[in-house]
């Protein structure tokens, strides 16, 4: 099926989020649509699926207007999406997942769960995909979820796919099989939509490219455009992608961890043994697919989780099972991974926001009462060294771009008297700028002999951060290796699997 | 422009117009509940009903108004404005019991026990002024403070079983309430505890000790007591804690975001026990309002609910010392004024319903904004930088 969006306007109040967007998506085209996190890829999609009302514009299936009441109808029309967060449910089936919303049913209207298997059987065998239909969901590793989602699409005979940022929680390895199924679908003649900001990959398997930024289309471009290309598109301005930095000089240990063993609420081990050292002056990066212990490693750094065994020193003192207070107190500095719901106070501003962790003491309050001339100073001195763009230092902070959020959090964190700085994830959600930005402080707080321990599960950011790598699979550390460990190796270690020639 | 459209969508304002809206829909039911309406459309047909219909709501009102603010009917100046010390005088245990919600409700809790935790610092207050003896001054500031640390205990009670438990504290505080109003039954029924010496069987209490009574503010002239100077204390306190204090700064943190607090440090369980008992010491000084405000026996009724108005008073106050003291006033003069509704034959209960209404309408900003066609702002740069030259001076949001 041909698709063709003409001049799609959608504003949100007085922000114009998608401008007289144009496109076409030929039969069987994987069309790739790039663009910054807010550059209004999402917007533009939910008008294609209904979920919003296009302000101006048409949408044409094979040269035939479309109106679009909501996701039903798109359904029905034959537009499937597959979202970033998957829509299942977790303690039912995958057949009972893939007809909920169509069930079928026998005469006297009970359910038939039998037609829904043999569906999902039929479709898993026409693409490889090996899924057995009475799977709890629950117990599928993710990238089978996401396979579930592509069936449940194309069980409603879906002919064009929409992929919202499907490889955001996948690991390299799973990265390529889904290219491979992305290839065969389109072979088949599904059109599919491919949206991401990753530039890897729309090289890899995009037959055009559509780069939007501030809700416009820039340019469609072929997808052998030079990655510069396509990042500067993306951007509107030369981006460095590379992080400029020198060998480190490294000191003593300073963080050092023994053993640690984490369980979770339901007794499982998430930490499952896991020793490292961290210098001063050096950054760790603790690399692997998303749901592998990195996000519970650093939460019981900062003492938000109980220790099981094991323990972890800083600068020689122990702060096993510490407080997150007595933590952040003797020199820990923390970005956490999701800013929105640990970071930041949106409703707060930003004044309010850099005294989050200070709340106690000097400068910020007299430990009865709020400093505000000092805050007020401190506040405008960090806003401008941190080039946080806001229209004042009393504006909520959940009214600032991704970005800048990310940016307030950095400051914060950084202008503390450090011993070490965790970051995890620290520039997910935020724009190229900003991601310069933040990757340039995170060298000069190394540079200034502070260790650094980086989470990340993106390998450019790993590879340009790390002076040393952790990879880690199941709660445990595969290997640490230097950056000049090849793509390939790494992708082999985060699925726990240690290739030969590495040591 | 800009501005004005950002003003008019914020609180304050949407508060006053949900007040409008509130009092037209008790017109409505004056119209509908009294005969005049009626009579005048058999007699006259449809205009006359109207006008019939005007004139109930402007009589029902304008009672209201004199039996709240100003009597213009009085012989002289003293009692022309004797309601408006009433009002003064039943508004503040509402404003201090709305200031109590309202701190919970900024820290993320919801508080329905304030009638509960009122009712506890009560009894102690009650035993304070009925079977100890103290010298003036002395006992009133003893009655006083216990009645306002045994409804904090209260309080903190419901914080420490949510922290350890992670006991929801809406069903806590629902069933705290009727422990503590048995609690306080049994003891004035108790002729051993607290029931009055000369009784005689009568479930009611001792009147407060002359020393412990809060004195009049205009001795024998008014029934204005010194209850209303400590709503305005609370006020003020409620202010320098929730604006200027770094524990209010946390408590507003655990309320906007108790997981971005734990990650700066903040034990948040502790700050809800805190919270509870700070919350709940408001509604103690409501309690004292009541049992050290009075001349005369009380029964356990003495709370007249005023935990629960509290939370009413908390949501038309939206939050800020200044709103809250506003609308405790507001539903203050609706209980001074009620009597004199009642008067003329319009059912008092009508201002319970204005009451009911302006909550409704306040709880529900889209409805407000859509009757008044108000524009949803997700941002407001012109209130923001307006905001930042106040907190410049010191006047922070």
């Amino acid at each position: 099926m041909k698709l063709e969006l003409k001049g799609m306007t959608k504003k949100f109040g007085p922000v114009l989020a998608n401008d007289k967007i144009s496109l076409t998506v030929e039969p069987g085209q994987i069309h790739a649509l790039l663009g910054e996190n807010g550059a209004g890829k999402s917007t533009l999609m939910n008008l294609l699926y209904g979920l919003y009302r296009p302000d101006e514009g048409h949408i044409l299936l094979d040269g035939k207007e479309l109106s679009l009441a909501g996701p039903g109808d798109a359904m029905d029309a034959g537009i499937g999406m597959v979202h970033q967060h998957f829509m299942l449910v977790p303690v039912f089936t995958v057949a009972e997942n893939v007809v909920l919303g169509n069930e079928p049913s026998t005469r006297i209207g009970s359910l038939d769960l039998e037609v829904a298997r043999d569906r999902v059987r039929e479709i898993s065998a026409r693409f490889g995909f090996d899924i057995d239909p009475d799977a709890l969901i629950e117990n599928l590793p993710v990238g089978i979820q996401q396979r579930v989602e592509i069936v449940k699409a194309l069980a409603r005979e879906a002919k064009i796919l929409i992929l919202d940022e499907p490889t955001a929680v996948l690991t390299p390895q799973e990265t390529d099989d889904l290219m491979v199924i992305m290839r065969q679908l389109a072979d088949e003649g599904t059109s599919i939509v491919f949206i991401t900001h990753k530039l890897r990959e729309v090289k890899a398997v995009a037959d055009v490219v559509t780069v939007i930024r501030g809700g416009k289309v820039i340019d469609s471009v072929s997808p052998r455009t030079s990655i510069e290309k396509l990042a500067s598109l993306m951007v509107g301005r030369e981006v460095d992608l590379t992080v400029a930095k020198k060998p480190p000089k490294t000191g003593d240990v300073v963080l050092k961890v023994n053993d640690l063993v984490v369980v979770d609420d339901r007794q499982q081990k998430i930490i499952d043994g896991i020793s490292l050292e961290v210098r001063a002056g050096e950054i760790l990066c603790l690399a692997g697919v998303e749901g592998n212990g990195q996000t519970a490693f650093a939460e019981t750094l900062l003492g938000l989780r109980e220790v099981t065994a094991g323990g972890v020193s800083l600068g020689g003192r122990d702060i096993t099972n510490a407080s997150v207070r007595e933590v952040l107190d003797s020199g820990v500095g923390f970005i956490p991974e999701d800013r929105k719901k640990d970071g930041v106070v949106g409703e707060f501003t930003l004044e309010e926001n850099f005294m989050t962790d200070g709340s106690h003491e000097e400068p910020w309050t007299n430990g009865l009462t709020i400093n505000f001339a000092e805050r007020e100073k401190m506040s405008a001195e960090l806003i401008k060294r941190f080039d946080i763009r806001t229209p004042s230092a009393a504006t909520p902070a959940k009214k600032l771009s991704g970005g800048n959020q990310q940016k307030v959090v950095v400051a914060r964190e950084l202008t503390r008297p450090l011993k070490l700085l965790v970051a995890a994830q620290p520039t997910r959600g935020v724009d190229v700028g900003s991601i310069e930005f933040i990757h340039e402080q995170i060298v000069a707080t190394r540079d200034r002999g502070i260790p650094v321990v980086i989470i990340s599960t993106e390998l450019d950011e790993v590879y340009g951060l790390a002076d040393r790598i952790a990879v880690m699979y199941r709660g445990r550390i595969v290997r640490t290796v230097s950056p000049k460990t090849s793509r390939e190796h790494m992708g082999q270690m985060m699925a726990g699997i240690v290739p030969a020639g590495v040591s | 422009m800009k501005l004005l459209k950002e003003l008019l969508s914020t609180s304050p304002t949407r508060a006053f117009l949900s007040i409008i809206m509130g009092f037209l829909v008790g017109a409505i039911f004056m119209m509908v509940s009294g005969d005049e309406v009626g009579e005048a459309f058999d007699q006259g047909g449809l205009g006359d009903a109207l006008w019939a219909a005007v004139l109930t709501v402007a009589d029902g009102y304008s009672a209201l108004f004199r039996g709240s603010i100003f009597n213009n009917r009085a012989d002289d100046v003293v009692a022309a404005i004797r309601p408006m010390t009433e009002t003064l005088r039943l508004g503040a245990p509402l404003i201090a019991a709305g200031l109590g919600i309202s701190l919970g409700f900024r820290v993320g809790l919801f508080n329905i026990g304030g009638n509960g935790q009122m009712i506890f610092g009560i009894l102690w207050a009650t035993w304070v002024s009925t079977r100890m003896e103290l010298p003036i001054i002395l006992h009133m500031v003893v009655a006083l403070v216990v009645a306002i640390l045994g409804a904090a205990l209260w309080g903190a009670l419901v914080g420490f079983l949510k922290a350890k438990t992670g006991a929801h504290e809406v069903i806590l505080t629902i069933m705290l309430n009727y422990v503590s109003i048995y609690l306080f039954t049994w003891f004035i029924r108790s002729p051993n505890l607290l029931q009055q010496v000369e009784a005689g069987g009568t479930p009611k209490s001792d009147a407060p000790a002359l020393t412990a009574q809060l004195p009049q503010l205009v001795p024998g002239v008014y029934s204005l007591h010194l209850g209303f100077l400590l709503a305005v204390a609370a006020a003020i306190t409620y202010w320098w804690l929730m604006e200027r204090s770094a524990v209010g700064y946390r408590f507003r943190m655990v309320g906007h975001n108790p997981n971005a607090a734990r990650t700066a440090g903040i034990s948040v369980e502790r700050t809800y026990i805190l919270a509870m008992a700070v919350s709940a010491a408001f509604l103690g000084v409501a309690g004292a309002n009541q049992a050290l405000g009075t001349q005369v026996p009380y029964t356990e009724t003495v709370h007249s609910g005023i935990g629960f108005d509290g939370i009413t008073v908390a949501l038309l106050g939206g939050g800020n010392a200044l709103g809250i003291f506003f609308a405790g006033l507001l539903f203050g003069a609706f209980k001074a004024g009620g009597p004199q509704m009642q008067v003329i034959g319009i059912s008092p209960d009508v201002l319970g319903i204005v009451q009911g209404a302006i909550v409704l309408f306040i709880a529900a900003p889209p409805l407000v904004r859509a009757i008044f066609r108000l524009p949803v702002l997700a941002n407001t740069p012109a209130l923001d930088s307006l905001r930042a030259r106040f907190s410049r001076k010191g006047v922070s949001e």
